[in-house]
C-alpha cells in the first residue's frame, strides 16, 4: 500500500507544557482528515500516551505530524522519537499492565488498540521510535 | 586594552543623555518621563566603567556589575509593564548611536574613530544581548506566574447540596493539576462535612491512562476520608477511548452527566426531588 504525505510539520518535546500543544496540532490535522469526534478523540488519547512515555521514559525527542492519504482515504501520521535507553523487552513492554514505572502499563498496549497502524523501533541506548497512523474511518 | 577616546567620554555625559533622550522621544518611545532617571544612571554608570577600563574583552568582569544589574533591573521591568521587544532593544540601540555622534563630534582621526567606534560596539552589543535575556525572563516570569494563577482559579470546588460537593475539571489533568484538585477537594470534604463528591470532567478533552490514573486516586483518596465519588461528564467518544485503552473503572460510580450524577447523590442521601402541585 502506497502512503502519500501531503503536508508535514516537526514539534520538539522538552517539557510537559509542550504536551497539550501538540495535542491541540494533532486535533487539527484530524479536523482537516475529516474524521469523527469518535476518531479524533481516539487519536489524541493515542498521541497523548505516547508523548507522556516520550518524556517519561526517553527524555524528550521530537514528534512528526503528517497529513497522509492511502489513495483510498485520508489519515493522520504521528512520529514519535527519542534518544532515551531503549525499550528492552518490546514483547513486555506491549503487554496489559506491564510497567517500568508506577503508572497502570496501559499506555504502548492502549494506544495499539485506538490506532490503525502502530510500529515500534527501539534500539538498547539509541532510542525509541513509535510511527502510528488513524485513518479517517478507522 | 582601554580605549583613551571612549574613556574621554565621561565629560560629555550630560550632552550624551540630551542626544539620547531626544533620539528615544523621536523614536516614539511613551514614557520619556520615567525613563529619564533610570537613563542617566545608566549612563553614568556606564561612563564610569569605561573610565575604570572596562573594554570589549574583560566584559564578564566586576566592571560591569552593577550596569548588568541596572540593566536587568529595567528590562525585566518593561516586560512587566508590556513593552515591545522592540522597544526594549532600540533602548539601548539608540544609545549607542548616541554615543557614536559624540564620538565622532570629538576624534577627527579617521583611524583612532574607527578603533572606538568598534570598541564601543563590542561592549553594547553585548549589553543588548543581555537586555533581551532579562527581557525573556521577565516575560517568563509573567508566564510562569500566570500559570500558577490559572491552575488556583480553575478548580474550584462547589457545594451543590448539603453534604454534596462538585468538582468541575477544565483543561487538561496532569500531575501537578491533580495534586491541586485533590487537595481542594478533601478539605472541602472535611470543611463542609460533605458525604459525596462529584468530579466532573465535563471539560476535559481527553482521557488517557495518565488522567484516568489520576481520577482512580482522586477517588481512592475520597474514600479513605469516607465520603464516596462520583465521577460525571463523561462523553460518549471518551467513554469509548478509554474502553479500548483497557482503563478498568468498574470500581468507580460514573455518570454521563452532572445532573444524572446529584440525582444518584440524592438518592444515596434518601433525598426525592417532588414536584409541588
Amino acid at each position: 500500500m502506497m502512503i502519500t504525505t501531503a503536508n508535514r510539520e516537526e514539534v520538539a518535546i522538552i517539557r510537559e507544557q509542550d504536551v497539550v500543544p501538540l495535542r491541540n496540532r494533532v486535533k487539527d490535522y484530524g479536523v482537516k482528515a475529516g474524521m469523527s469526534i469518535l476518531n479524533q478523540t481516539k487519536l489524541i488519547t493515542a498521541t497523548s500516551e505516547l508523548v507522556r512515555n516520550l518524556l517519561k521514559y526517553g527524555g524528550g525527542g521530537k514528534v512528526i505530524v503528517e497529513e497522509v492519504s492511502n489513495g483510498r482515504e485520508k489519515g493522520v501520521r504521528v512520529t514519535f522519537t527519542d534518544n532515551g535507553p531503549g525499550i528492552a523487552d518490546i514483547d513486555l513492554a506491549m503487554k496489559d499492565g506491564y510497567s517500568t514505572g508506577k503508572s497502570l502499563g496501559l499506555g504502548l498496549p492502549g494506544t495499539k488498540r485506538l490506532v490503525n497502524e502502530f510500529d515500534i523501533k527501539t534500539e538498547m541506548g539509541v532510542g525509541t521510535t513509535v510511527t502510528i497512523i488513524k485513518w479517517k474511518n478507522g | 586594552m582601554q580605549n583613551d577616546i571612549l574613556a574621554g567620554l565621561k565629560n560629555y555625559e550630560n550632552k550624551l543623555n540630551t542626544i539620547w533622550t531626544k533620539n528615544l522621544l523621536d523614536k516614539g518611545s511613551t514614557d520619556g518621563a520615567t525613563e529619564e532617571e533610570e537613563s542617566k544612571e545608566f549612563t553614568s554608570l556606564f561612563l564610569d566603567a569605561l573610565k575604570n577600563g572596562a573594554t570589549s574583552e574583560n566584559l564578564n568582569s566586576s566592571k560591569f556589575e552593577k550596569l548588568y544589574d541596572l540593566l536587568a533591573g529595567i528590562s525585566i521591568s518593561r516586560a512587566k509593564r508590556g513593552f515591545s521587544p522592540r522597544e526594549t532593544a532600540q533602548y539601548i540601540i539608540l544609545f549607542k548611536e548616541a554615543a557614536s555622534s559624540i564620538l565622532s563630534e570629538i576624534e577627527s582621526d579617521p583611524a583612532k574613530l574607527y578603533t572606538a567606534n568598534l570598541e564601543l560596539n563590542g561592549i553594547v552589543d553585548n549589553l543588548t544581548i543581555m537586555t533581551f535575556e532579562s527581557f525573556m525572563k521577565g516575560r517568563e516570569d509573567v508566564i510562569a506566574r500566570q500559570t500558577d494563577e490559572i491552575s488556583e482559579i480553575s478548580t474550584p470546588v462547589i457545594r451543590v447540596w448539603d453534604g454534596v460537593v462538585a468538582l468541575p475539571i477544565i483543561g487538561t489533568l496532569d500531575s501537578s493539576r491533580t495534586q491541586i484538585v485533590m487537595e481542594n477537594l478533601l478539605q472541602q470534604i472535611v470543611d463542609t462535612e460533605s458525604s459525596i463528591a462529584i468530579l466532573d470532567i465535563s471539560g476535559v478533552p481527553a482521557v488517557d491512562s495518565l488522567v484516568a490514573q489520576h481520577l482512580i486516586k482522586t477517588v481512592s483518596a475520597t474514600r479513605l476520608m469516607g465520603a464516596e465519588c462520583i465521577i460525571s461528564g463523561i462523553r460518549p467518544e471518551i467513554a469509548q477511548t478509554v474502553v479500548h485503552l483497557g482503563i478498568d473503572l468498574t470500581g468507580i460510580i460514573t455518570k454521563a452527566t452532572l445532573a444524572s450524577a446529584l440525582q444518584t447523590a440524592f438518592e444515596m442521601l434518601q433525598l426525592t426531588v417532588v414536584k409541588r402541585k
